[in-house]
């Protein structure tokens, strides 16, 4: 992979994405066996908001290669709450770390301050924008349980806002991939995104019921519908209603249907789900460790035969 | 009216940049993108909705003691893609030339998104990639086709 920085998923082309895959499978066989990879390397995570599982698998694939992180905590305990830029925090981060894992709640932040660092940055979610490293390991996800060509994918909920689903969809057109997009039209693909899909000659289609394309799909997608979205109270419940899943839902879908969620899920799959071997969603949270020491092993060079 | 006539209703210029062809309503939004408010002194003269035989109705600007370079006129492209350039000198044309789209447009337009970080008091300018319809902002990706000149920064 020839990149400074992983900012949006349009960066990756399909022999990037099968590098990273195939590194992610080697680490995944035995994680604890590679802390000679970057002996000392330090990563700075940037998180201005909250996050869960990207920033402590980022940590703990940091570990795992030898390496260690520098946190720079809650944005209300650090120099952001006086003012400072999101420029002038890259630079001074800049000097304390190999690389930088950033996450902003604007859009394009991550470009952005890639443009004042030469440390490998990554995006690791830019408000409604991007956020690659997790498409990487839905894809690593993907490839596990129905592989990435000849795919039939249902991506469904916050199509507009949702920024896994803006890199998944830019990703996916790498490959040999039927895309389905289910949501309200309120919250369809932003135009940016069609673009972008219609630039590279994308197999797209969408809709506003699942049922119509269910039983085809090899994979579904699902990501949340947030509450902050809608105007009322009543308007969101009678939306996101229609976009929850159940076992019942799946009785119409294939045996072999992966069922995936970057999560946090709030109820939009029903827990009943998560015994039934559709569930994936565990499992993909879980891929993110090896996915992300691959990801840091290749943007971290020196460390092998990574670049 | 003939075009002819238009031209005299607007005063001759010795030396300097003639743009024609200007969509009708959009010569105030020229001087605007080329950062012309009258402060550096320079004779500026406009025709506004003058008949035009081949676009019904158009703008002029003239602008005395000045030309302007091409990667200056490009950036009109955005609203005035069939502009055309003359740059006089001693009262005749001197040079004439076409309008190309630019690549990129730096500074001159604010991204609509309010969430974009251009928009969050950070010390970058906008830059913006010019599509074959409408701009796209380098930094949320936010692609702007329609009213463009309410998007002006200047």
């Amino acid at each position: 992979m020839r990149h400074d920085h992983l900012l949006t998923a349009k960066q990756l082309s399909r022999a990037d994405i099968e590098a990273v895959l195939a590194r992610a499978g080697e680490f995944a066989d035995d994680p604890a066996a590679h802390a000679d990879r970057h002996p000392g390397a330090l990563l700075a995570l940037c998180f201005f908001e909250p996050s869960t599982r990207t920033k402590m698998s980022f940590e703990t694939a940091a570990k795992r290669l030898g390496g260690d992180v520098i946190d720079m905590g809650a944005v209300e305990d650090s120099s952001v709450k006086k003012g400072e830029s999101l420029a002038d925090t890259a630079r001074v981060v800049e000097g304390y770390a190999d690389g930088i894992i950033l996450r902003h709640p604007s859009q394009g932040a991550a470009r952005m301050a890639s443009e004042f660092v030469d440390v490998p940055l990554v995006n690791a979610g830019d408000g409604a924008g991007h956020h690659p490293s997790q498409t990487l390991l839905d894809l690593y996800t993907i490839d596990e349980n129905a592989g990435l060509d000849d795919l039939t994918i249902g991506i469904m909920g916050d199509l507009k806002y949702g920024r896994t689903v803006h890199s998944l969809a830019h990703a996916l057109t790498n490959f040999d991939v039927r895309q389905h997009f289910i949501s309200p039209e309120s919250l369809r693909l932003p135009r940016s995104v069609r673009y972008d899909l219609h630039e590279a000659g994308a197999n797209v289609r969408e809709h506003d019921d699942l049922a119509a394309v269910l039983p085809e799909l090899d994979v579904l997608y699902v990501t949340r519908i947030q509450r902050e979205r809608f105007p009322d109270e009543e308007e969101y419940e009678k939306v996101a209603g229609q976009y929850r899943i159940d076992a019942e839902t799946l009785e119409a879908a294939s045996d072999d249907l992966a069922v995936m969620h970057p999560l946090p899920r709030i109820d939009e799959i029903d827990p009943e789900i998560d015994d039934l071997p559709n569930a994936t969603y565990f499992e993909q949270a879980h891929n993110g460790v090896p996915v992300r020491m691959a990801l840091l092993d290749l943007l971290l060079g020196d460390g092998g035969d990574g670049e | 009216m003939t075009e002819k006539d238009t031209e005299l209703r607007i005063s001759k210029i010795r030396d300097g940049t003639v743009i024609d062809h200007v969509p009708a309503g959009e010569a105030l939004h020229v001087l605007a993108i080329l950062g012309i408010d009258g402060s550096g002194g320079e004779g500026v003269s406009l025709g506004m909705n003058v008949p035009s035989e081949t676009m019904g109705h158009k703008d002029i600007v003239k602008v005395e003691g000045r030309e302007m370079s091409q990667a200056e006129l490009d950036v009109l492209s955005l609203i005035a893609p069939d502009a055309t350039v003359n740059i006089v000198r001693e009262y005749a044309v001197a040079e004439k030339t076409e309008i190309e789209p630019p690549e990129q447009v730096t500074g001159l337009l604010s991204c609509p998104n309010r969430h974009c970080i251009t928009n969050a008091g950070e010390p970058v300018e906008t830059r913006f990639d010019v599509l074959g319809e409408g701009v796209r902002c380098a930094y949320c990706e936010t692609i702007v086709r329609e009213e463009i000149t309410d998007h002006l920064a200047v």
